[in-house]
């Protein structure tokens, strides 16, 4: 964006935006909206306390949990039903259904099945990122150029070495993209888990503030989940980048 | 003058034979790509398989590397039937098929390290084919940093290096300009004299194949079979500079040309 000629750095649209908050808050329409300055106030000193990093330190764990099984468990699923016909044709139907299913509806079936505790926290996780990590994955195994999988077998490649030193790196760039969306799905994932559950992490936060109408607090928690989901995205977006100059010459 | 016969194998004795195809069929779904071909390659020399487009020299090569299986028919790799991909025979392919993720000495000691040999070892031997293919001080590089000329070397080298005795070539000179490809066939030559490996090399093009084969096996359009084989003898000693204008080799580039103007319409 340029303004009269200077060229503003990234973001700074979000200035404007925080002025317009300010604004509307000083002008106290609702209860529901104060001052951007107020909430970066009660962010500032909401950081450090106890129950703010204790939410954070569940809510992480729970997360890197569910993402860490979305991964393992999605990424060789998705590079298999590339691989196998048989598999595919069983499995794809799934993958797709769950893929759109609206998972949120799910989440007290598990309550009742997992309990309500972080083991159903991090299994809806995983269940929100699985599903976009297994089908990219299965692109990316399905674009690989023949003659390298042909290559492969001429040298003798064990069905291993083909997994780990072939298919997996040429697929890499696809499965990158694919964990970007799956971590983005994962923090919704966490956050209705916990919402929904409602005594852990920051759902146990979102609830404690807006049933004593802590308005600030709310808003401080949310600015701080909205930033860490954007940095992690644009972390992800980085790491795809830097595998994606061998993209196009596959 | 030019030994033309139809049938060359009385000229060679059995045990010379690197590479024998005996009566080999392939069929695609209700295509037809093979049909009772039989062929020998003598050790050590260059064999080009020369055919209209579709006729099946792909997949003949591919058949011969194990990548494909033959309806029926087989082939023998030193008196060996094949069952599938081995250690004996390694394939060059037409789009080099290289890892775009790995530097080229990475690329050239892939088969090799396929193979389980120790990294500074294959590295060793990666080095010295990358020397022999005229890559020297571009190890570090990636293959996209490379022309397609210098990937193709990649290819070679690679193919090279795992010590095969036969190597399987699919129009290794196709996607390079035509210089690049002269030098290439030079560089051929000269490697066949070298290495004392059983070349088999599938080309679009009749002069090429003249210029680099000891021996050229006409296919003719599916269902294929050998149509004629071509044994050039007088000029392989002249040098190469001398070749494109022997009497010889340009009776055989007109008659080739003669026998496959008639599938081309
Ligand atoms: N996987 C396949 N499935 C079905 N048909 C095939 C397959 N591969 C090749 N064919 C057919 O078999 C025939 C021979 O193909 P092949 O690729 O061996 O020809 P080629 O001589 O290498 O041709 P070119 O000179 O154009 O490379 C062609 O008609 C092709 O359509
Ligand atoms: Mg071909």
């Amino acid at each position: 964006m340029t303004v009269w000629g200077y060229r503003l750095p990234a973001l700074s649209s979000l200035i404007l935006w925080a002025l317009l908050w300010e604004v509307v808050g000083r002008l106290e329409f609702t209860f529901f909206i104060p001052p951007f300055s107020e909430v970066l106030v009660t962010l500032v000193a909401l950081l450090p306390t106890k129950a703010f990093l204790g939410a954070l330190w569940t809510t992480a764990y729970a997360f890197w949990a569910g993402v860490f099984f979305a991964i393992v468990i999605g990424i060789p699923v998705g590079i298999l039903m590339g691989k196998s016909r048989i598999l595919d044709e069983l499995l794809l139907p799934w993958v797709n259904i769950f893929l759109s299913a609206p998972l949120t509806a799910l989440v007290p079936v598990l309550m009742v099945l997992f309990g309500f505790g972080t083991k159903t926290v991090i299994i809806t996780t995983a269940l929100f990122a699985i599903w976009i990590i297994i089908l990219n994955a299965r692109a990316g195994v399905r674009q690989i150029n023949r003659s390298l999988v042909e290559m492969a077998r001429s040298f003798g490649a064990s069905p291993l070495d083909a997994f780990f030193k072939v298919y997996f790196w040429a697929a890499l760039p696809e499965i990158l993209g694919g964990v970007r969306i799956g971590v983005i799905r994962a923090v919704k994932g966490v956050i209705i888990g916990q919402l929904l559950i409602s005594i852990v992490g920051f759902g146990a936060l979102f609830e404690l503030y807006s049933s004593k109408f802590l308005m600030a607090e709310f808003w401080a928690v949310l600015i701080v989940l909205f930033g860490l989901a954007f940095v992690l995205s644009e972390f992800l977006a980085y790491l795809e980048r830097k595998v994606s100059y061998y993209a196009a010459s596959r | 003058m030019s030994q033309i016969k139809p049938d060359a194998r009385s000229t060679v004795s059995a045990t010379d034979i690197a590479v024998s195809v005996r009566n080999v069929s392939k069929v695609y779904g209700d295509v037809q790509a093979l049909k009772d071909l039989s062929l020998d390659f003598p050790r050590g020399e260059l064999t080009s398989l020369l055919g209209p487009s579709g006729c099946g020299k792909t997949t003949l090569l591919k058949i011969i590397a194990g990548l494909l299986p033959a309806t029926s028919g087989q082939i023998e790799v030193n008196g060996k039937t094949v069952t599938g991909p081995g250690p004996d025979r390694s394939f060059v392919f037409q789009d080099f098929a290289l890892l775009p993720w790995a530097s080229v000495i990475r690329n050239v000691a892939f088969g090799l390290e396929l193979r389980g040999v120790a990294k500074s070892e294959r590295e060793a031997i990666a080095e010295k084919y990358i020397r022999e293919v005229g890559l020297a001080g571009f190890e570090k590089k990636y293959p996209h940093q490379l022309s397609g000329g210098m990937r193709q070397r990649v290819g070679l080298a690679r193919a090279l290096s795992v010590d095969a005795q036969v190597l399987l070539l699919d129009e290794p000179f196709s996607a390079v300009d035509e210089q690049t490809r002269r030098k290439f066939q030079e560089d051929l030559l000269q490697l066949v004299q070298n290495e004392k490996k059983t070349f088999i090399f599938v080309t679009h093009s009749i002069e090429e194949a003249v210029y680099v084969s000891d021996q050229i096996a006409i296919l003719l359009p599916r269902p294929s079979r050998v149509s004629e084989i071509i044994r050039p003898s007088s000029f392989r000693d002249k040098g190469v500079d001398n070749i494109r204008r022997d009497p010889e080799y340009l009776d055989i580039v007109d008659r080739i040309w003669a026998s496959l103007r008639s599938y081309v319409e």
